[in-house]
């Protein structure tokens, strides 16, 4: 109290956090311009096509040409609109889909808050994630959008559920709430291979709550226009690309790190290990949003309906039954870690 | 710690001038939008006070899902706001006397010694990782001491649970429902009947 | 019971995946528009091109058989003698914007003076530049002549 300087206690402190959160966003930043090239590319690919190859070598720089078309365009905001909210509602989206980073060990003892509830607080993030959206949806106060918005609302609460009860399950295996613990856990085998039905869940409902192809009735262009973003444009839609894509990014993370290992490499062995576990996390990564873009390239949008079938009627049911058989097979063979 | 009190201060600050604005902004949309600031920031306050499990817990369960459904509600219903502040001032001594009583309440707690002898600078302490995870101490004691109140708080969300399904459920008789799996597993062989027919004679 | 096996072990979601899977690796389709193009066909109907002969000498003979078979009425011709006596255009124009591509103006020229050349890329970014007058197709002529009298050789046999 006495003491207090502006420097040791404020600016250093500040500083450092300020710089670990840089060195975390901006990589993810230019990952999604990339993941936003590689996914226009894939798909291409499935169909035939050739995909973007004129701005730059192999096209790579296409995003970032389209960020500045779009940024040099006039900001509209209906007449009609709540402003403030409709302006708000971009922002939310971008920033809750890059607050869940701080969490994220891409390594040993890399993560800028290594705290102890850190997968509650990835499946909070995630689960805020929805706001966004319905505020645009809201606030544009036009019918496509408000359909979008609350059809993405009960997507994404209904695929709340399963993702919750995946998550048990992985917790179960692991004793531990904390992001690298979980990884930790997975030295000897990734939980893909036990909790191989689990992992499929996961992956279908990550594809459900970052609205991806075959579930993106929200932005369902064919009959909702662009869905909640119908009435975006510059900026604030570039805002929300972003914030859809790095939470594209965020859910696969969060996939490698519950179900393929995190930074592990697969085999304990010499060529394998030597290598830096940042870029075992970053190969996995690229896998599971290739496993997104192949998805998205193979099947038709489900119609909502089913949608909502197959979350509650298949998915928690499946979810629920698994983390109970889980629990009973590591009582019955004494396997439940950390036992107290 | 400086960084740690002015965190501390803008998460109260927001969380204290949002609910205020809850009850008094007049788009009913903008009031669950505030209460859902509120909510934020008061799981910024648990998570200043070390507990992190409570903070998300809350982030997740009411955040993340009544205040969507809250939000879902208010937006969807036309309800004429005008009308319901109509009768507005005469709950006022009603909501002052509850306001009163829940001061008095926290002034006996902040005055009596048992409270200030473990006062709350104890816990206001910066964020360290705790030798056991709050998570973990919150278990032991939920399923162990509590384990019965846990239990029937669990029976008592059932009990709601299915008096709401069997107040909206209602078995329409005539409506055609489609079976997915049924038509899934149709094949060709079953599903295309060859007849013959004959010249002039239809089916 | 194979059946829900199937189902339940995603086996025709997988068969899909493989197939996209297998369709990443085949050869594409598409070509890359600008620097590499589709094949044309010798008769293909594109821009339009008054043809020389070899000596110079302009094709047309202002029989306006072209302008009085265009469905469209693009082609607008006036003539008078030359003062060597020979009949030939005055103003020969086309309309761009109302040109129908059916190539009955080529079919019908008794000389092979209009012709619709192998071009196809003359998008302008005003109308007034779509009004084609004799200069611009005779022009058109002289730089597309190699291609056009290889078309015309080609399909000589259909003639």
């Amino acid at each position: 109290m006495n003491n207090f300087s502006y420097l040791n206690d404020l600016i250093i402190p500040g500083g450092i956090i300020i710089a670990q959160i840089m060195a975390v966003l901006m990589p993810v930043l230019i990952s999604v311009a990339f993941l936003v090239y590689a996914e226009r590319k894939v798909l291409a690919l499935i169909q035939l096509r050739r995909g973007p190859n004129v701005v730059g070598p192999f096209g790579i720089l296409q995003s970032f040409a389209d960020a500045l078309k779009l940024l040099t365009k006039e900001n509209i905001v209906p007449a009609n609109s709540n402003k403030i909210v409709f302006l708000l509602a971009p922002i939310i989206t971008m920033v809750l889909s890059l607050a869940g980073w701080a969490v994220i060990p891409f390594s040993p003892n890399w993560v800028i808050a290594d705290i102890n509830v850190g997968i509650m607080y990835l499946f909070a993030v995630s689960s805020l994630g929805v706001y966004g959206i319905i505020m645009a949806g809201w606030a544009s106060n036009s019918q496509y959008p408000f359909l979008g918005a609350l059809r993405s609302a009960a997507q994404m609460v209904s695929y709340e559920v399963s993702i919750g009860f995946v998550i048990i399950t992985v917790l179960l295996c692991v004793g531990s709430l904390n992001l690298s613990k979980i990884v930790e856990a997975q030295e000897t085998v990734w939980f893909a291979i036990p909790l191989l039905p689990m992992f499929v869940v996961f992956f279908i409902s990550a594809l459900a709550e970052t609205n991806r192809l075959p579930f993106d009735l929200p932005e369902d262009e064919s009959t909702l226009v662009a869905g909640f973003f119908t009435e975006y444009s510059s900026a604030s839609f570039v805002l929300f690309f972003l914030g859809e894509y790095a939470s594209m990014i965020l859910m696969s993370s969060m996939t490698v790190i519950l179900f393929m290992g995190g930074w592990l490499p697969p085999f304990d062995i010499f060529p394998l290990n030597a290598i830096p576990g940042v870029i075992w996390f970053v190969i996995k990564v690229i896998f599971i949003l290739f496993l997104f873009i192949w998805v998205r390239g193979t099947f038709p949008r489900y119609r909502y309906d089913q949608l909502m079938r197959l979350g509650w009627k298949i998915f928690l049911p499946l979810s629920l039954l698994w983390v109970v058989l889980t629990a009973g097979f590591l009582i019955v063979f004494d396997m439940v870690p950390n036992s107290l | 710690m400086y960084l740690y009190s002015i965190t501390f201060y803008i998460f109260s600050l927001v969380a204290v001038l949002s609910a205020l604005m809850v009850i008094s902004a007049r788009n009913p949309v903008h009031s669950v939008l505030f209460l859902i600031l509120s909510f934020v920031n008061a799981s910024g306050l648990f998570v200043l006070l070390g507990a992190e499990f409570l903070a998300m817990i809350l982030v997740v369960v009411y955040v993340g899902a009544v205040a969507v459904l809250f939000l879902f509600v208010v937006m969807m219903l036309d309800i004429n706001f005008v009308k319901l502040r109509e009768g507005f001032l005469q709950y006022l001594p009603f909501g002052a006397l509850l306001g009163i009583v829940l001061i008095v309440e926290l002034g006996i707690l902040f005055l009596t010694k048992s409270f200030s002898e473990n006062s709350l600078s104890q816990f206001v302490q910066s964020p360290q990782i705790n030798e056991v995870e709050n998570t973990k101490l919150i278990g032991q004691v939920l399923y162990t001491d509590y384990f019965y109140l846990f239990q029937i708080s669990g029976l008592i969300l059932l009990v709601a649970m299915v008096g709401s399904i069997t107040l909206t459920l209602r078995d329409r008789g005539q409506v055609k429902r489609q079976n997915i799996s049924s038509q899934n597993f149709i094949d060709a062989k079953n599903a295309i009947e060859k007849k013959k027919i004959k010249l002039g004679e239809g089916i | 019971m194979i059946k829900y096996i199937k189902s339940f072990t995603l086996y025709e979601l997988l068969q899909g995946m493989f197939l996209t899977l297998k369709y990443m690796f085949k050869a594409k389709v598409t070509i890359n528009y600008p620097h590499e193009k589709g094949p044309l066909s010798p008769r293909f109907r594109g821009e339009h091109a008054l043809r020389r002969y070899p000596s110079g000498e302009e094709r047309c003979i202002a029989c306006k058989l072209c302008e009085a078979v265009c469905p469209a009425q693009a082609i607008t011709i006036e003539a008078e003698p030359r003062e060597d006596g020979s009949r030939r255009t005055t103003r020969y124009d086309i309309d761009m914007s109302k040109c129908i591509y059916c190539g009955l103006c080529q079919e019908s020229c008794p000389v092979d003076a209009i012709v619709e050349g192998p071009n196809f890329e003359f998008a302008t970014e005003t109308r007034e530049e779509l009004m084609y007058t004799k200069e611009k197709l005779l022009e058109n002529g002289d730089r597309w002549e190699q291609e056009i009298a290889q078309n015309i050789y080609l399909d000589r046999k259909y003639r």
